[in-house]
């Protein structure tokens, strides 16, 4: 009697880890297959050549899908310590998606205005009124001579991305 | 094998099979109702009928519709609507239900908060409710986005990002969801297997579960009143129909229920023809442009409310950030309502008219939400976010406040 009960509960374990090693990977299977597929992932770089952008007025490109500010300053802005500095013009770049909820805020003469949830940034990309949490995000760049790759992390970008971090 | 004798007719066939009988006095002819209830109970049938008359429109449009994002805009707003025969009825008869079935789901929430009838005994009918709210949300939510149109996007982009605010992984998980960087191709065909497979099997699932939830403590009643529902069903199974309290499904309740549903289905199908729009915001007929926001953006009517809860709390408090705040606030405000048998504390079951605190408690949280969906509609500028704000406390201070108010019901009665 208590040997045939022995053997069914040996039964039973067994099913249960060969269950649970199953179930187990397919949980992995099933994340995985949801994850960006490798040609999202490679999506490549954008080039941007920075000299042809007017003071005071943002220029937008596309990088992944997202929006990339990039305000050349005036020199009533504030300097910050994420400006970008080329041939002595101080530049900001940042993902033009408010860290709030990702709406695309617009440039109101000085600075970024989300219209989701009033959201404000200045010209350096802080958040300086309403529910965002933090300064807008820097994309990954790197440069040579007057031109801006996105994608790629340059040592202009760690710099500053260190100097936001501090 | 059990023994089979010649059947004489199919219905006799197939209760030798199927036990036909037994399984309509089960669940029609001999499942009791109390008399004592009114048109508001009717929102249950009414449910059903709008949830099969978008499973059936939704099957019509799947078969023209393009899960793409180059060509879904389209295949909506021009082979649809202008190609198919039948195919505008089709689009508006689903985004009408969808509209309407999300009025009929609060209004029977709302009875069951009125009468109680979420309270000992029926906590899993209120909570298998609640989730059948969940997933209709999640449908709706994935349904709005399949036309690609801008407040789709839009709206994928903000109810994506909200992901985001949980700590650690929130970042991570964003993109997971998205299965891209920005809402893109991949999470437009995983939204579309969600909304036409995954999200409606759950949905008929969650329907006979919450059918049966139902069977064992029965319906509530107006006065509240505890049946004996055996005692009743003796009463009125051996001709005592007048004096018996109860009444069956089949046929003699469905009456009502049917001519309820009559009148609903003339309303609806008075907006199908005449006021489709209301379902369908302007917005949405631009194509989705990812590189510009609509000027403001904000949900469906339905999801208003909680949409204000979230950005209601615009101002840091603290070391904690608004943004964090509104995200907790508006987990709260998708969470408590399952608490709800849990937080009334009242120790009998009562329609709120019989509980003066309730009675309060009832009227302002119905104020409240009118309010925060008003307000979520307006934009969030100046004098409106105060008013967001206030009403986004006052539904949290409500229901911290219920177990309190609920109490003291009980104590002056003297219990
Ligand atoms: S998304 Fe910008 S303030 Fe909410």
């Amino acid at each position: 009697m208590s040997n045939e009960t022995n053997r069914r509960d040996f039964l039973g374990y067994t099913f249960a880890a060969v269950a649970a090693v199953g179930g187990a990977a397919s949980l992995v299977g099933m994340k995985k297959a949801w994850d960006p597929l490798p040609s999202v992932l490679s999506s490549g770089f954008t080039e941007f050549d920075l000299s042809t952008v007017k003071a005071g007025h943002p220029s937008t490109i596309m990088w992944r899908g997202k929006p990339v500010f990039i305000l050349k300053k005036t020199a009533d802005m504030q300097p910050n310590k994420r400006d970008l500095i080329i041939n002595g013009d101080r530049y900001t770049i940042a993902i033009g998606l408010c860290t709030h909820l990702g709406c695309i805020p617009a440039w109101k003469k000085t600075k970024w205005k989300c219209p989701c949830h009033g959201g404000e940034f200045n010209a350096s990309g802080e958040e300086i009124f309403g529910p965002p949490p933090r300064p807008l995000d820097l994309p990954p760049f790197s440069i040579s001579g007057t031109k801006i790759v996105l994608g790629e992390e340059g040592p202009e970008y760690k710099k500053i991305a260190a100097a936001i971090k501090a | 094998m059990a023994k089979f004798t010649k059947a004489n007719s199919v219905g006799e066939w197939l209760d030798q099979r199927l036990n036909t009988t037994t399984l309509n006095k089960v669940l029609m002819t001999e499942y009791w109702i109390p008399k004592d209830i009114n048109f508001l109970w009717a929102m249950g049938v009414l449910l059903a009928t709008t949830f099969g008359i978008l499973v059936i429109s939704g099957i019509f449009l799947m078969m023209y519709y393009k899960p793409d994002v180059n060509l879904a805009f389209d295949s909506v707003n021009y082979t649809i609507m202008q190609e198919v025969a039948y195919g505008w009825l089709f689009r508006h008869m689903h985004g009408v239900a969808a509209s309407v079935v999300f009025l009929i789901i609060y209004i029977h929430m709302f009875t069951g908060i009125y009468y109680g009838s979420y309270k000992q005994g029926r906590e899993m009918i209120w909570i298998s409710g609640m989730l059948l709210f969940v997933v209709f949300s999640a449908a709706g939510f994935s349904g709005y986005m399949l036309p690609w149109g801008q407040m789709s996007y839009w709206a994928a982009m903000v109810i994506t990002n909200l992901f985001g605010g949980i700590p650690f992984i929130g970042p991570d998980l964003v993109v997971w969801i998205r299965g891209d960087f920005n809402v893109a191709d991949a999470t437009l065909t995983r939204f579309f297997m969600l909304h036409v497979f995954l999200l409606p099997i759950v949905i008929m699932a969650l329907i006979a579960f919450h059918f049966y939830t139902l069977r064992i403590p029965h319906v509530n009643n107006q006065d509240s009143e505890e049946l004996d529902f055996d005692a009743e069903a003796e009463k009125y199974l051996s001709g005592n129909k007048k004096e018996s309290k109860v009444i069956p499904f089949w046929p003699i309740f469905i009456s009502k229920d049917l001519a309820v549903l009559g009148i609903f289905l003339l309303f609806y199908f008075y907006l199908v023809f005449f006021h489709y729009e209301f379902a369908m915001d302007p917005v949405n007929f631009d194509p989705a442009d990812n590189m510009a926001t609509p000027p403001h953006i904000y949900p469906e009517w339905y999801f208003l409310w909680s949409y204000e809860v979230l950005r209601g709390f615009f101002f840091d408090i603290g070391p904690m950030k608004a943004f964090d705040i509104g995200l907790a606030a508006f987990g709260f405000a998708n969470a408590i309502f399952l608490f709800l048998p849990f937080l009334d504390r009242d120790t009998k079951i009562l329609p709120a008219h019989k509980r003066p605190g309730f009675f309060v408690w009832f009227w302002i949280l119905m104020a409240d939400l009118i309010v925060l969906t008003i307000w979520g509609k307006l934009p969030p500028t100046g004098a409106n976010a105060w008013v967001g704000f206030v009403a986004a406390t006052l539904f949290i201070v409500l229901f911290i406040l219920l177990p309190v108010i609920s109490k003291i019901d009980a104590k002056k009665r003297g219990e």
